[in-house]
């Protein structure tokens, strides 16, 4: 019997039956990948070029059409991960799809609220004359950024499908409810020193119009597919790594055997 | 259940009162936490004074993590986690009686901080109602989400960095919250707490009722 290690990784060609991951812009997925960036694409030439600056922010009035949409992105993002933890902790419903939404969602989520954090912060240096101020979105965001960092850290400890999944899923939801909690404390805090500060919605109604409302507009649209694009590719890239590691062993030990076969 | 959640907070609280490790180590680590926040905001008590509540409550959410960890560390020697499962208890109750031997570790060391801020900071301690009722719900509090994370955490081979990272950010309203009831005690206007208090019973009530349904679970996949 040969003693030599069992290769973790088989590449015969023969016995390779993990499906190979497609590019990312081909199919019905690729078409939706297509959209979305030609979306973003148009967002930002109307956003910088075809609008015209405003009466008091001037061109720091840009940043509109693409940091409200990536904060929104990223509360749906959190919203369609505690959505399918709660699915997958309902017996009925409990199929490992959830676990994988959630996992690709939360992820996703967690990417767009630092990048609404780095956009907000951006704007907030000319704007308030200061990189961070807290405020009660603000604080809310960042604390939400943390939670759901922590999440995803719960989600990499590596363990049993059902467990780790089970496992996740509580932690989700332990988030989840915390979030009010959480906004409604700071607002309070807040509210008790000063006025909230310049992100107010009614007064920013007051001066979209035109051209500046059908691009924040397209924002939103935009970057809402292009949630739903790269959440279902880290869904997609979630399933295979799933296969790699259930297949993957499968495919060492067959051969293996066939080794032992051609003896 | 209650009467399970008695044994297991008794059998926690017995081992606690024999290897001392909660008296000989998380009570240092508070003190030296209290000093610490005094170095580094100097010795000016006019600063230190107005951020006692503060300090207090971060010192309490630091060794929370200290007595959570300690509480899951002795269920992880000897399989005793294997025995807890065995012994046929309420899951709900285990997890109240965990909860309650951490909370009632935590506001013993919550009157030695108080007693520590009022010296070291020169903190006037005003308002003891709220002050007592706010260290109570928000020990709960605090005890129901660590516990939980615990068990989460416990068994794990990344736990000691996984604990804090999950355990802070969730726990942040009880701080602020916390601290801010604190705060109006402190100043004289007790009265101007109320809905500071509200929002950790809320938290403690909400938590604790989570940790009830879910922990028999949890406790299981370990």
């Amino acid at each position: 019997m040969s003693a030599g290690p069992v290769s973790s990784r088989p590449v015969s060609a023969q016995t390779r039956a993990l499906p190979l991951p497609r590019p990312p812009l081909s199919g019905a997925l690729g078409a939706l990948g297509f959209l979305a960036l030609a979306g973003v694409v148009a967002t930002a030439w109307l956003g910088l070029f075809v609008t015209p600056p405003d009466e008091f922010m001037g061109n720091l009035v840009r940043l509109l059409y693409v940091h409200p949409p990536m904060a929104w992105v990223a509360f749906l993002a959190f919203g369609v991960a505690s959505l399918a933890s709660l699915l997958y902790l309902w017996p009925r419903t409990r199929t490992e799809h959830f676990d994988r939404l959630a996992g690709a969602s939360a992820e996703v989520g967690v990417v767009f609220t630092g990048l609404t954090l780095v956009s907000g912060s951006i704007w907030g240096r000319p704007t308030w004359g200061a990189w961070w101020v807290w405020d009660p979105l603000l604080t809310t965001t960042a604390l939400l950024f943390v939670l759901y960092l922590g999440y995803l850290a719960l989600r990499r400890v590596p363990g049993d499908f059902e467990v780790r999944a089970r496992r996740s899923a509580i932690g989700a939801l332990i988030a989840f409810v915390d979030v009010p909690i959480v906004y409604f404390s700071v607002v309070w805090w807040r509210s008790l020193h000063q006025a909230p500060t310049v992100l107010n919605p009614t007064t920013r109604k007051t001066y979209v119009h035109g051209s500046m409302a059908w691009t924040l507009l397209l924002g939103f649209v935009s970057f809402t597919l292009l949630y739903a694009w790269l959440t279902a590719h880290r869904y997609r890239l979630a399933k295979l790594q799933d296969l790699e590691d259930t297949e993957g062993l499968d495919l060492a030990l067959r051969e293996r055997r066939a080794e032992g076969d051609a003896r | 259940m209650l009467r399970d959640a008695a044994l297991v907070a008794g059998k926690d609280l017995r081992i606690e009162m024999r290897s001392r490790v909660a008296l000989n180590q998380v009570g240092p680590f508070a003190i030296a936490v209290l000093l610490l926040f005094g170095l580094a905001l100097g010795p000016d008590r006019a600063v230190l004074a107005p951020a006692s509540a503060g300090l207090f409550w971060v010192a309490v959410l630091l060794s929370t993590i200290l007595a959570v960890q300690r509480s899951y560390a002795i269920e992880s020697a000897d399989a005793a986690r294997d025995g807890l499962r065995l012994s046929g208890l309420d899951p709900a109750g285990i997890f109240l009686g965990k909860a309650g031997a951490i909370a009632a570790q935590l506001l013993v060391l919550e009157a030695g901080l108080t007693v520590g801020v009022a010296l070291l900071y020169g903190a006037h301690l005003n308002g003891a109602l709220v002050l007592i009722a706010s260290c109570a719900a928000g020990t709960l509090g605090l005890a129901a989400v660590g516990t939980l994370y615990g068990v989460v955490a416990s068994g794990l081979r990344t736990r000691e960095t996984l604990l804090p990272l999950l355990f802070l950010p969730v726990v942040a309203p009880v701080l602020l919250a916390a601290t801010k009831a604190w705060n109006e005690a402190l100043a004289g206007t007790p009265g101007r707490a109320g809905s500071w208090l509200e929002i950790l019973a809320v938290f403690a009530v909400l938590y604790m009722s989570i940790g009830t349904v879910a922990f028999g679970s949890l406790l299981e996949d370990g």
